[in-house]
């Protein structure tokens, strides 16, 4: 990761993490700096590691949902539908219409209330803490929403292997049409606070450059990739639950996108717009009929338990697109579940993001690609004081010998 | 003899500890004025005082790196000099304990000694974010300098003009308020030099978007980042003072009127007046260049914090200038 200069040209290191106040979560960079500048970039993941797939592997697919719920803080539907996804597909379980749309609304909800999030922790890197306030004030309106909608605010608890847990009743669709109008009532406002401020303006534009080819070949995803010209949005090219009903399309910044931070600002803000669009469009055009596949818990238990095979269940998360792999072979638990977070295709994005800027920009370019880590985190190495780092070919041979370990 | 000594000495007493209640009062006026800013109720008025008193009780720790002997010195000196910088400026319309013996050039000067302290602190606590925040401070310290020097030399050159002995203390400037001595003209060139001093005023107590070298989010605490306990109590206090010190600044250079002799009373009524005239207007001072500067802001880069000082505001400085300038030739002519 470093760009292969000799240490000594770098007059000295700053540390930062794995615990510091530019960090929401825990990551170990380490910076050469020349003055202000920085020169050279590492950065070392994995200081957050709970082993949730090992806890899984333990569960049979209904317990794993719940489980799912807590991967992520923020991201509270995307895991428990990206997994739900992977066992309908391999138990072939057909999920009612109505239960698609309702996981729509709940995903959008999740994506306005979570770029919201992110919007309030940029302003705070940025050191406009008045910003912040009102970012996490006016969050609250959709958070207040999905606890109407699910009974929680966090860890939401709706997504079932075959649907959801709760309707959506008549009752409830004035409250979503309150919270829809607040926010499109308030989009023009967030707007101009945030995109027409000359502070930010001066901070963010052309600031942690990552040009289209860059971002296609460190695979990006979500708003980072978007915000470099990339046209992809999983909702767009892979359509999933109510999204082929609908017309979604990537966001990309109006006007040609220069790929810095102020365009990672102006993408969020725009799917904030897009996603109450989707909300109305899900609300309006609601189907009637069954939220479940199957209410009986016993018969889902057996389908899943008889189900064999293989599958990728993928979401567009509000920071790229999550995916989850699992296996079942015919066992209570599955054989084998690897969770693909969405943060864990943008970390190696901040290398090229960072060489060269000041050591100022590190906060709000690191904040920048919204990352996840305690969802991107897989592995830890406890043993011992030395740490190694794995190459691709190592990474390669690790990854064949368990291929062959699995299907043996 | 010994009378006038003791006078000085009670004298010194007195502003030490109203400069720190009045400073932690400001410090506390301006967290509930932010807050309600940005629609939080923020905590009470006597918040920074409580904070200090806990510094007071806890441990102090210096770190196993660090100068022990300078890491400790620093938050003194630094405490010192803003006390000392009170002394030689008039507080609530009476003329400083130590008039005649110190002037404008030697405020200018004293000013930069906290800031050296914290320098030589944030240097002494041998932790890299410090070292960064410290040469933050320095960098920032040069940039406010040239501006800060435009301000006051320009308000002291008014006053020699108009044929005033002694131009550059504050007993001078405390007698004739420069407003009287302009006409139309100049009073736009004195209000653009109040303007920047007023900008000024936030890089000086190193609030955002000025507070480069504390940066919470990027440098943890900058400079402080290893100070603990009574050091960082007395850099606390630091602070507050200094509010004061920079905010009496600009009253004594911009609004040097005594509401009492205006009012045509005198005695103990007039000083009560007085001091709450002086409190009102220091307030006012600190919540437009302290609270409403960082409410409004995103914090700027170290080299944003130059240009914005040497460029715009050296510019505009010059610009109130010459209009002073121009203003003084109109009226000769």
């Amino acid at each position: 990761m470093t760009d292969g200069k000799p240490k000594k040209t770098v007059p000295y290191t700053v540390p930062i993490g794995p615990v510091h106040p530019a960090l929401k979560e825990p990551v170990m960079f380490t910076f050469g700096m020349e003055g202000e500048v920085v020169k050279t970039v590492d950065f070392a993941p994995g200081q957050t590691h709970r082993g949730i797939e090992w806890m899984g592997m333990r569960r049979n697919p209904v317990q794993i949902v719940h489980l799912t719920d807590r991967i992520c803080g923020i991201c509270g539907i995307v895991h428990s539908l990206s997994f739900a996804r992977a066992v309908e597909k391999i138990a072939g379980i057909e999920v009612p219409e109505r239960a698609d749309y309702i996981r729509t609304i709940l995903h959008e909800l999740e994506r306005i209330q979570s770029h919201l999030l992110w919007a309030g922790v940029a302003a705070h890197e940025l050191g406009f803490d008045s910003l912040f306030y009102l970012a996490w004030r006016v969050r609250e309106q959709s958070m207040d929403l999905i606890e109407n909608l699910t009974g929680n605010r966090v860890n939401y608890g709706i997504v079932q292997v075959g649907g959801v847990r709760r309707d959506i009743s008549d009752d409830q669709r004035p409250l979503i049409e309150k919270g829809l109008a607040y926010y499109r009532g308030l989009l023009d406002q967030m707007a101009t606070v945030f995109l027409e401020d000359s502070t930010i303006r001066m901070r963010c534009r052309e600031h942690g450059l990552l040009s289209a080819d860059q971002a296609r070949l460190l695979c990006t995803i979500g708003p980072t990739a978007r915000a470099s010209g990339l046209n992809m949005d999983v909702r767009q090219d892979y359509p999933y639950c109510a999204y082929g009903d609908l017309d979604v399309k990537a966001i990309i910044p109006p006007g040609g996108a220069h790929g810095d931070v102020y365009d990672r600002i102006v993408v969020r803000l725009l799917e904030v717009g897009q996603s109450i669009e989707i909300i109305q469009q899900c609300v309006d055009n609601l189907p009637a009929g069954e939220i479940l596949w199957e209410q009986k818990m016993a018969k889902l238990l057996a389908t899943c338990r008889k189900a064999e095979g293989e599958a990728i269940g993928r979401v567009e998360a509000p920071r790229g697109e999550c995916m989850h792999y699992v296996r079942m072979d015919g066992n209570e638990a599955p054989a084998s579940w690897k969770i693909k977070a969405s943060s864990y295709s943008n970390l190696m994005s901040w290398v090229p993001m960072l060489e060269g800027e000041q050591l100022a920009d590190i906060p709000i370019i690191v904040a920048s690609i919204d990352p996840c880590l305690s969802c991107t985190d897989r592995v830890s190495v406890v043993r011992g004081n030395h740490q190694n780092v794995l190459t691709k070919d190592d990474l390669t041979r690790l990854s064949r010998e368990k291929t062959r370990r699995l299907m043996a | 003899m010994i009378q006038e000594f003791l006078v000085t000495i009670a004298g010194i007493i007195t502003v030490a500890v109203s400069g720190i209640i009045i400073g932690l009062f400001l410090m506390g006026f301006d967290r509930i004025v932010a807050a309600r800013m940005q629609a939080r109720i923020g905590p009470p008025l006597t918040q920074p005082f409580t904070d200090v008193r806990k510094l007071f009780c806890k441990e102090n720790v210096v770190p196993e790196n660090a100068i022990a002997w300078m890491f400790n010195f620093a938050p003194v000196v630094a405490l010192a000099s803003v006390f000392t910088i009170l002394l030689y400026l008039p507080i609530a319309g009476l003329p400083p304990v130590l008039a005649g013996q110190g002037d404008l050039i030697l405020v200018m000067y004293l000013l930069t000694i906290p800031a050296l302290a914290l320098v030589a602190g944030g240097f002494a606590s041998g932790s890299p974010y410090a070292t960064i925040g410290a040469q933050r401070e320095m960098v920032t310290m040069i940039a406010y300098e040239f501006p800060l020097a435009i301000v006051i030399i320009a308000v002291a050159w008014k006053l020699a003009l108009s044929g005033i002995a002694m131009p550059f203390t504050l007993a001078s400037i405390q007698a004739n308020p420069v407003w009287g001595l302009v006409g139309p003209v100049g009073v736009i060139g004195l209000l653009i030099l109040l303007m920047v001093l007023l900008i000024v005023t936030p890089a000086e107590l190193s609030r955002i978007p000025f507070d480069t070298p504390e940066a919470e989010t990027e440098l943890a605490g900058g400079i402080l980042v290893e100070y603990s306990g009574r050091n960082l109590a007395l850099f606390s206090l630091t602070q507050g003072v200094k509010t004061v010190a920079m905010a009496s600044l600009v009253v004594a250079l911009f609004f040097p009127y005594s509401l009492a002799a205006a009012a045509g009373i005198s005695g103990v009524p007039a000083l009560v007046l007085n001091l709450i005239f002086y409190i009102l207007l220091v307030t006012l001072v600190a919540f437009i260049s302290v609270s409403v500067v960082r409410v409004s802001m995103a914090r700027f880069r170290i080299n944003q914090v130059v240009s914005v000082y040497w460029i715009y505001l050296a510019v505009a400085g010059l610009f109130g200038l010459l209009l002073v300038m121009a203003d003084h030739l109109l009226g000769v002519v």
